[in-house]
């Protein structure tokens, strides 16, 4: 077992310096980009004296060089800086002198809560329903049940998710309102409420991730059932389900589980689109409006934010690739 | 013998298997009749359906087989007809199988005790904890070493010998009246095999099990069964009890069968004391990565014109040791020397003629063709690499290399591997070797994978080959017949050292070294009483894995 704790060890390693590379990434690709906030906020109106005072009292007339490591200082004593939105308004208005502000930390704590809530949602809904879907299309395959299921996941995946999304809005929420085609999530709701809101963006993402898991888990079974012990189970007369779950399932958890990591790494980064359309307040709304002020210390921390979950989400798989594996588990 | 009441009757049985779009025969009528109690031993080479019969008679097909003609009948159970369901509660309860591989056959996930219970109690045969009390009881009479504990380990934790007791435990699991054994120990080194034969015997005796023992090898049928079916092609040859058929075969094909062990290459004489040997071993110790030593101070030489068999079973560092000279794995300690001189450790640090002189012919020819090119192409790229010929002269050669491995060029040379049988795969792989021109070939297990007929074939053709080029051979092999038909001299390894080195006749006259001698001992002969009278001379203690570790 020390191995799996080196291994452990050594991937986080990796993740922070990955963190790291993907910071310095964004910072560029901001940059890089016309325009900066202060434009941004300004808008058409706006006197270059205006633009000039912003920039300088965000400390935009230093050099991107300067202005990376001051954030990245920042980050390593655990303050990831205030949302340019947040100090504008206060420029704006003259005031002067340290006020409480609202950190991008702050701002992104119940925006994140919420978006894990919906990816939890999707995921407890998707990866039961792709195991068992993929498990019967092995145990049924070739048949009706199987096409049906390959079709028609395949055609989910294949559909963009905003389309899937107005559909299920047209569907569910226009023509027979049973669930509300806009989340409105705020603090103060109880579990079922907020679940109640939150069905039809679960639902569409649910559509979209159960494709790759379910074809992932059939094939994974399916190339087991030619191996030797496979046919062994059934030559001791075990039934096909029992085949299926009991003897072919086990061995084939480990690419199972590597696919369900990327869809689940997917439903927390992939919801921007499906965010937006549901007007979700999540992390993926906070991103886009942050991109589009160029709000860089909010961009970063989103970002730094979708990558950790990557990155956790993935060595959490392997970690249990290798638990799943007796040879690892059990060495002689 | 087949005083008991009709167990299996199977009649002008048909069976077909999909090739492409089209249904081929693969069985093509066969009559079987088993009695309870009675062992039919099913003999015949690759293809001939051996194993498609065995299923056959457990109601089981494989996929993309299907049973096109004739019936099977179990106890009176019409197989053929039978229902999915009837057939399951059958099959582990009242007909069992065996595996080839026991490695592959156990489930890699599951202890192998949990493995053993799931049929009974599946079948409602008995309850968790009557099985895995019969589990151990069984896996001491099989003689596996802590019986009371090994079933809670996972199969990847027991040895192959074990792992193949263990699953003739698992067939046992519910007493059924029938178990088919499938080449249950082709997989195994000889003497983990005489052990499992031992226990195989024993244990159908005990319980009065009838079984079809599924074998290509006659020595060992020989041991199993009362009853001996012989199968070409998916027809039946002849059939008849085991001493008359040993005896007195009737039909040419199986004559040859029992001809096939005849080949002996000619003694050849001893090399001058003072010729320099082509290849020379000399202290070699190697391992691989950080692992400890696997090779201890290996020595030994190779002369012009002579066959070095390198003997031993699987991880005793016969491999290993070619792997050294070829410069693939470059040794810890010691040296090869070429023609007297060192030959670089790495491949890498070798010039191309001396890459040139050490030539390898593998085991699966199969994976050792690349299966997109021709055989052109695959002869013609070590004569182009080596040789410098292009055009007409580098296909003169080419087809002087086919001809000289008896394979016609005009016919041969276009065809991709796919369009070879086993045989001829090997013969191009030999053709490829030949055409370095070099002085020295190892042959990794060369004739393992073939069957015997064919292997014979090839042997009389390297053999052949050593007597016009006069070629040296190092010769890796665990088949002691392969030995005795071929090589001058021997080296027994064992555990990565040289336990036993000399002249074949010195080898295969005693006295031995005990390792040498166990290996000899365990070699199966063709007479039926030849495993009772080891098992009386050595006693059960004294054979297979418990003799080997007395050993060390």
């Amino acid at each position: 077992m020390s191995g799996l704790a080196r291994m452990i060890g050594q991937r986080l390693a990796l993740g922070v310096f990955t963190l790291l590379v993907v910071s310095m990434v964004i910072f560029a690709a901001i940059e890089a980009l016309p325009g900066d906030f202060a434009q941004a906020i300004l808008g058409q109106g706006a006197t270059p004296e205006a633009v000039a005072a912003i920039r300088e009292s965000l400390g935009m007339d230093r050099s991107p060089v300067v202005r990376y490591f001051a954030w990245l200082g920042g980050v390593f004593s655990g303050d990831f800086g205030v949302s340019f939105n947040q100090l504008s308004f206060q420029s704006q208005y003259g005031q002067t002198g340290e006020r409480d502000v609202v950190t991008v930390a702050d701002q992104l704590a119940p925006r994140f809560a919420n978006t894990i809530f919906l990816a939890a949602t999707a995921a407890a809904v998707a990866v039961p329903l792709s195991l068992a879907l993929g498990m019967l299309a092995a145990l049924y395959r070739g048949s009706i049940f199987d096409r049906a299921a390959n079709v028609g996941t395949l055609t989910s995946i294949s559909s963009p998710e905003f389309f899937v999304a107005y559909i299920l809005i047209l569907f569910l929420a226009a023509a027979n309102p049973i669930f509300p085609s806009i989340s409105k999530i705020h603090a103060d709701l109880d579990f079922w409420e907020r679940l109640y809101r939150t069905v039809l963006p679960a639902l569409t993402l649910t559509l979209v991730v159960t494709a790759h898991m379910m074809r992932m888990t059939r094939v994974a079974i399916i190339n087991l059932l030619a191996s030797q012990y496979i046919e062994m189970a059934r030559l001791k007369g075990v039934p096909r389900w029992r085949v299926i779950v009991h003897h072919a399932l086990p061995n084939a958890l480990a690419p199972i589980i590597n696919v369900i990591a990327l869809n689940l790494a997917y439903l927390v980064t992939g919801v921007v689109v499906v965010e937006v359309v549901f007007v979700y307040p999540g992390i993926g709304q906070m991103f886009v409006d942050a991109v589009k002020l160029r709000d860089m210390p909010t961009v970063q921390a989103c970002c730094l934010v979708f990558a950790a979950a990557y990155i956790l989400l993935n060595l959490l798989a392997d970690v249990f690739s290798v638990l799943t594996n007796p040879r690892l588990r059990h060495p002689k | 013998m087949s005083s008991g009441r009709s167990l299996v009757k199977i009649r002008d049985l048909k069976i077909e298997g999909l090739a492409g779009e089209d249904w081929l025969p693969i069985v093509n009528g066969i009559d079987l009749d088993l009695a309870t109690g009675e062992v039919l031993g099913l003999i015949g080479e690759s293809g001939a359906g051996k194993s498609t019969v065995g299923l056959a008679a457990m109601g089981f097909t494989r996929d993309g087989c299907r049973i096109s003609g004739g019936s099977i009948e179990f106890d009176g159970i019409d197989l053929v007809a039978a229902p999915l369901e009837e057939k399951r509660s059958l099959l582990g309860r009242r007909i069992a199988y065996v595996a080839q591989s026991a490695a592959a056959s156990f489930n890699p996930a599951h202890k192998l005790i949990d493995q053993h219970t799931e049929g009974p109690v599946l079948h409602g045969v008995s309850t968790q904890q009557e099985s895995q009390e019969d589990a151990m009881a069984l896996y001491a009479r099989l003689r596996l070493p802590e019986p009371e504990s090994i079933g809670f380990r996972y199969p990847h934790q027991v040895s192959g010998g074990q792992l193949q007791r263990a699953m003739t435990a698992m067939a046992m699991s519910c007493r059924p009246d029938l178990i088919i054994f499938d080449e249950p120990t082709t997989a195994l080194d000889v003497t983990t095999q005489i052990e499992v034969l031992a226990a195989v015997r024993d244990i159908v005796e005990q319980f009065g099990t009838a079984a079809i023992y599924i074998t290509h090898d006659l020595a060992v049928v020989a041991q199993m069964a009362d009853r001996i079916k012989v199968l070409l092609k998916g027809d039946e040859v002849e059939e008849n009890d085991t001493r008359a058929m040993l005896e007195d075969p009737k039909e040419d094909y199986t004559k040859s069968l029992w001809a096939v062990r005849s080949f002996r290459r000619p003694e050849q004489p001893p090399a001058g004391s003072g010729v320099e040997p082509v290849i020379s071993v000399a202290g070699v110790t190697a391992g691989y990565g950080a692992a400890p030593d696997v090779l201890h101070d290996v020595s030994f030489d190779i002369h012009a014109g002579r066959t070095v068999a390198v003997v031993g079973e699987s991880g005793s560092g016969k491999s290993t040791v070619a792997r050294c000279i070829t410069g693939l794995l470059p040794p810890r300690g010691g040296e090869v020397r070429f023609n007297g001189e060192a030959l670089p450790a790495h491949y890498r640090a070798r010039s191309k003629d001396r890459l040139r002189q050490v030539q390898m012919i593998y085991q699966m020819a199969d994976t050792a063709l690349n299966p997109k090119l021709r055989i052109r192409d695959i002869v013609g790229r070590p004569v182009q690499f080596y040789g410098g010929l292009r055009g007409a002269e580098l296909r003169r050669r080419i087809e002087e290399l086919l001809e000289q491995i008896e394979m016609e060029p005009d016919l041969y040379i276009d065809r991709l591997p796919s369009e070879l049988s086993g045989g001829q795969k090997q013969r191009i792989g030999i053709a490829r070797a030949l055409a370095a021109e070099s002085q020295f070939i190892i042959c990794d297990e060369v004739t393992s994978a073939l069957d015997q007929l064919v292997a014979e074939g090839i042997l009389k053709l390297l053999d052949r080959l050593q007597n016009e080029l006069n070629l040296a051979y190092m010769f890796i092999t665990h088949d002691l017949a392969t030995v005795r038909a071929i090589a001058d001299e021997v080296v027994v390894m064992k555990d990565g050292r040289v336990v036993e080195a000399g002249p074949k006749t010195e080898m295969f006259t005693p006295p031995h070294h005990d390792y040498t001698d166990l290996l000899l001992s365990s070699v199966p002969e063709m007479d039926p009483d030849w495993l009772d009278r080891l098992l009386e001379q050595r006693g059960v203690e004294n054979i297979g894995e418990a003799a080997r570790v007395r050993l060390d």
